[in-house]
């Protein structure tokens, strides 16, 4: 692992535990109260969530383009870390819902889009696993061709329903709800940095692994 | 490679396709029959007391169109795999790309049949007065088939060789196409409704352009270095 | 060349679509959001379980997940070292 690991690690588990206090201080939310706090993790998980998305994307367009089996490792880890960060996003957004707007689920644009990403990203991770040899390529053009969706996706569910609040609430959160908030982000970003590096790590373990065998078997 | 022999070769693989499919009948005919079971399904699974849902048409329309639709994709490359011809159409000195965009029009020309005698169908089963506008639904279904086959048939080409392709086209496919869906089914949804909004209607189909536009060239670029194996 | 015809299309096409979306028609919002005051009292659940709820999901979710990672990091490594010392035995051998 590299050198930076293991002071960024401490660092983030720090954050981590710091972060329930910094939360618990923060001011209540006037028409939610206290259920509004899941926002400090939910909107974090979210926004990792789209970043990984587009690491994975890119990578794999890379990945096409020179064949260079890093950037196939960089978009398989990506593609776990959307699945992980998309599904704590999917389940605390219907645990704050269900108090916030009296439903656990809403068909609005913005859950909607990202609920068809996500199983874009989890139908990734399976074809990786079931879909035999040479299934990384397909993986990447799929992984391509659900980035190329977002516009779409995102402008065909807008017609329906809107609950969800609009974009623009964080640039107007009020100081003291904007520190936790951008504290937990930057926790949730140092974790998404750790969790690349280690899981690009044992991909690149397993290449060396089977190099290996391949060089027992001469 | 010129344009010339890129289409010439589009040609030759249609015609090579419905040369094998007039004989034998045998895709057109199951997947009819199948798109034809399927409504029967949602038919038992939402009438009550006689009537379907209100609304419902649309909706049984183009799911039964995706199931069915997958099914043809599938059996389409199956016929290439089981014959090794696809492995003699990807040595052949003609443009890769030639071969997706022949297979594309197959799948369209095949899907829009079944939509000739699904539509008709689901007008008299769900009560769903789809023909008020006969260029409009036209419009709408062509475009929104494209998108569908367009992706489909990437993904179907690209499946050939893999493990558990069956399943795993759908698993796929679904998510993808689910912009092709909301806009066929609401742009087809603006058309039986008493009071016909063009501007609803106009911006579904604007939306399937863009669609089909952004994904044909996109598997267009993506087709060679996918099929490279 | 067949490339720089189709991007143009592309372009094109898309450009109607920034239009419509720019000009959205009349966007059907059907109204599911009831603020949480008017509900009937029966319909309001209490906040603290389902924040816990939510908090602890996230950190057993992260941790079990820091835990796959790093054990399938160690097994890999082992057999990586186990088998390179195998190979660094056979060309002694």
């Amino acid at each position: 692992m590299p050198k930076w690991f293991a002071p960024v690690a401490l660092a983030c588990g720090a954050m981590f535990a710091a972060s329930p206090f910094l939360i618990a201080n923060a001011p209540y939310e006037s028409t939610m109260g206290l259920v509004q706090k899941i926002f400090y993790y939910h909107m974090p998980s979210a926004w990792m969530f789209l970043l990984a998305a587009i690491v994975c994307g890119i990578a794999s367009g890379r990945f096409l383009g020179s064949g260079d089996p890093r950037h196939d490792r960089t978009a398989q880890a990506a593609a776990e870390l959307t699945v992980l960060f998309g599904l704590l996003t999917l389940v605390t957004g219907p645990l704050w819902a269900r108090r916030a707007w009296g439903t656990w689920w809403v068909w609005d644009p913005r859950v909607t889009s990202s609920l068809v990403g996500w199983m874009i990203s989890c139908a990734y991770l399976i074809l990786r696993k079931y879909g035999g040899p040479g299934s990384e390529r397909l993986a990447a053009g799929v992984a391509i061709f659900g980035m190329a969706n977002v516009p779409f996706i995102y402008i065909s569910v807008n017609y329906w329903r809107t609950i969800h609040p609009s974009t623009s609430v964080v640039p107007t959160l009020p100081v003291s709800m904007g520190v936790p908030l951008w504290f937990c982000v930057t926790a949730f970003l140092m974790l998404f940095i750790l969790l690349m590096a280690m899981r690009v790590r044992l991909e690149e373990s397993r290449g060396q692994l089977d190099a290996l065998h391949l060089a027992l078997e001469e | 490679m010129s344009t010339q022999s890129f289409w010439a070769t589009v040609r030759q693989i249609v015609r090579k396709d419905l040369t094998v499919e007039v004989r034998s009948r045998e895709v057109a005919y199951t997947t009819l029959f199948f798109a034809v079971s399927c409504l029967l399904v949602f038919a038992f699974a939402l009438v009550r007391e006689g009537r379907a849902p209100e609304g419902a048409g649309e909706g049984i329309l183009w799911a039964t169109l995706t199931f069915a639709g997958t099914l043809a994709l599938g059996r389409t490359f199956e016929r290439e795999r089981q014959a090794e011809t696809l492995r003699a159409l990807l040595l052949a000195p003609v443009p890769r790309t030639a071969i997706y965009v022949g297979k594309l029009v197959g799948i369209v020309g095949l899907l829009v049949a079944v939509q000739v005698v699904l539509v008709p169908l689901v007008t008299l089963f769900f009560g769903a007065p789809l023909l008020r506008h006969p260029l409009w639904l036209a419009g709408i279904l062509v475009t929104g088939t494209l998108g569908f086959a367009a992706v489909g048939t990437l993904f179907a080409a690209m499946l050939v060789r893999a493990r558990s392709r069956d399943v795993l086209l759908p698993v796929l496919l679904y998510p993808v196409i689910v912009p092709v869906l909301i806009a066929g089914v609401r742009g087809t949804s603006a058309l039986v409704e008493p009071t016909f909004d063009v501007a609803i209607a106009r911006f579904w189909l604007t939306l399937l352009l863009a669609f089909d536009t952004v994904f044909v060239t996109l598997a267009l670029w993506t087709f060679e270095p996918l099929m490279t194996d | 060349m067949l490339h720089l015809r189709f991007a143009f299309a592309t372009l094109l096409l898309t450009g109607p679509v920034a239009l419509a979306a720019a000009q959205p028609a009349q966007p059907t919002q059907q109204d599911e959001f009831v603020p949480i005051s008017q509900l009937p009292p029966q319909e309001q659940l209490p906040a603290a379980p389902l924040l816990v709820g939510a908090y602890v999901f996230v950190v057993v979710t992260l941790f079990v997940y820091v835990l796959s990672v790093a054990r399938r990091v160690t097994t890999v490594q082992r057999e990586v070292d186990s088998l390179a010392a195998e190979i660094k035995g056979r060309k002694k051998g």
